[in-house]
């Protein structure tokens, strides 16, 4: 009986524009279109960030590091400058110029797109709805049960394909509240201009080059959590997320997989 | 249908044209206060305009962050410089007697000082931060002629918006807006951690600015020219630093 009526509810809603319009999206307009700014200007600063790194690819604590000094972290990359010892015996070519450039540009652009991004979440529900998990999520079985199922690689269930499950939901929160936060921070930290208007920025950190190395630190974890995003879009299916995050459009809940 | 998509045409086109007008009269509010910066053009001149103007918006009189005797680097790093030529090392064998700091341009009286001149005049110290935009720093103690000093002593005409700044270095030279060239921090530096400045770090002469990076630190100091327009200098893009692909302004 169930087959008989829904197959011509589906036609009908198919033919007829004005339920067309009316149904349900994946994603709102505005978390599509914040979504996939956030994309290019996230790319655009890990490459020009990870060109910049080229120039000095040491890390130090406190204040001050240069050559003269031990890192905490040497990435042992060769360097786009002579006076940098990394034991290889050639220099790279010096692209810091427009790479800052663009770095600057491309983090205005997501600094102004999550500013966007925050009041739809705040004003639209969006947070609470579709991120804050449900207290009866949070628990310590209920997390494990999903995480078990993200380790054994499950495809997810349907509904999961019109909601995020508990582990997506603290994942996003954590890269919304916490990651992208710091990284602003840490950015604006590593400006003297910034710095001598709000030198508080910087000694609430523990220093200058403290501020450099969370900064690359945080841009690790965010690696990580893009990695971790792709591999779960093709093991959720590639297609019906990325037509979610393009058109907004995904299979009706009712009508299941 | 149709009367609601049309009317929703209109309404996107009406907030669309106030979209432009309004970034129109924010250009030419910002160009007002001198909030463009000379490399505004290009791809990359919407970021970097944004940079500069909240900049300047929040730092005018804002103060490099200064720190305790006990900071100073051990061991402070000089990068390397192009080779300085034959009339440099014959100047610094005579303990540079004869080097000389000219400024010229809008200003009641053009000058050329001696380096003994500028040691005379009352000097200023800061432990401050150098960063290189590579990532580096350290810490060190400056000590010279506050720039604005200078300044008023050739009678700069009220007229000057920039001071442009060059190094015996042919290919490097500098500007700064009036934001930075009369802040107390700015100096024509001449000593460096209780020493005269090691030629290593630009002595005899460098023009240390603190709340931007190195290289607008221009080490080998011997020209200042004070001008109302950074059109005519190069390519008109301010300094050195855009012809090589790099940002004027280096507060960030």
């Amino acid at each position: 009986m169930s087959a008989t009526t829904a197959v011509p509810d589906r036609s009908q809603s198919l033919a007829s524009t004005s339920a067309h319009a009316a149904e349900p999206k994946r994603h709102s307009a505005a978390v599509r279109l914040t979504h996939w700014l956030t994309t290019i200007a996230f790319i655009a600063l890990l490459v020009t960030g990870g060109e910049i790194t080229l120039s000095h690819p040491r890390f130090y604590w406190s204040e001050t590091g240069n050559v003269n000094m031990h890192p905490w972290l040497n990435l042992h990359l060769p360097s786009s400058r002579p006076m940098v010892p990394t034991g290889y015996g050639y220099v790279l070519p010096d692209q810091n110029g427009w790479s800052r450039y663009l770095h600057f540009q491309a983090a205005w652009v997501a600094v102004g797109t999550g500013l966007f991004y925050l009041l739809f979440g705040l004003f639209r529900g969006h947070f609470r709805r579709n991120l804050v998990p449900a207290s009866s999520d949070l628990s310590m079985k209920a997390i494990g049960v999903s995480l078990m199922r993200h380790l054994r690689f499950e495809r997810p269930t349907a509904d999961e394909a019109w909601s995020y499950n508990v582990l997506q939901r603290l994942s996003y929160l954590a890269v919304i509240f916490i990651l992208f936060p710091l990284m602003i921070w840490t950015g604006l930290a590593m400006s003297f201009g910034f710095t001598s208007a709000v030198p508080l920025s910087v000694r609430l950190l523990g220093g200058h080059q403290t501020a450099r190395s969370i900064h690359f630190i945080v841009t690790a974890l965010l690696v990580l959590f893009l990695l971790v995003h792709v591999v779960m879009i093709f093991i959720a299916g590639f297609r019906t997320r990325m037509r979610a995050m393009i058109t907004g459009r995904a299979i009706p809940p009712t009508e299941g997989l | 249908m149709k009367k609601i998509s049309r009317r929703k045409l209109i309404s996107t086109g009406l907030a669309a044209a106030a979209g432009a007008s309004g970034l129109a009269v924010a250009a030419k509010v910002a160009k007002h206060h001198g909030l463009i910066p000379p490399d505004a053009g290009g791809l990359y001149g919407p970021g970097e305009t944004l940079t500069y103007a909240a900049q300047r918006l929040l730092t005018r009189h804002s103060m490099a962050r200064e720190f305790s005797r006990s900071e100073i680097s051990e061991k402070p790093f000089a990068n390397s410089v192009d080779p300085l030529g034959d009339d440099f090392h014959r100047m610094q064998a005579a303990n540079f007697v004869d080097w000389r700091l000219v400024v010229d341009g809008m200003a009641a009286r053009p000058s050329s000082f001696s380096l003994a001149e500028i040691k005379s005049f009352p000097a200023s110290s800061h432990i401050t931060m150098i960063g290189c935009e590579e990532g580096w720093t350290y810490i060190g103690e400056w000590t010279g002629v506050p720039l604005s000093y200078i300044l008023n002593r050739v009678g700069a005409l009220p007229e000057v918006r920039y001071v442009v700044y060059r190094s015996l270095q042919p290919d490097w030279w500098e500007s700064i807006d009036m934001a930075d060239a009369l802040h107390p921090q700015t100096l024509v530096a001449h000593g460096m951690n209780g020493t005269e400045l090691p030629v290593p770090f630009g002595g005899p002469l460098r023009l240390r600015i603190p709340r931007q990076l190195g290289y607008k630190s221009v080490k080998y100091l011997n020209r200042i020219t004070l001008t109302d327009s950074l059109k005519s200098f190069g390519k008109g893009l301010g300094s050195s630093a855009p012809e090589a692909g790099y940002a004027w302004y280096a507060g960030i």
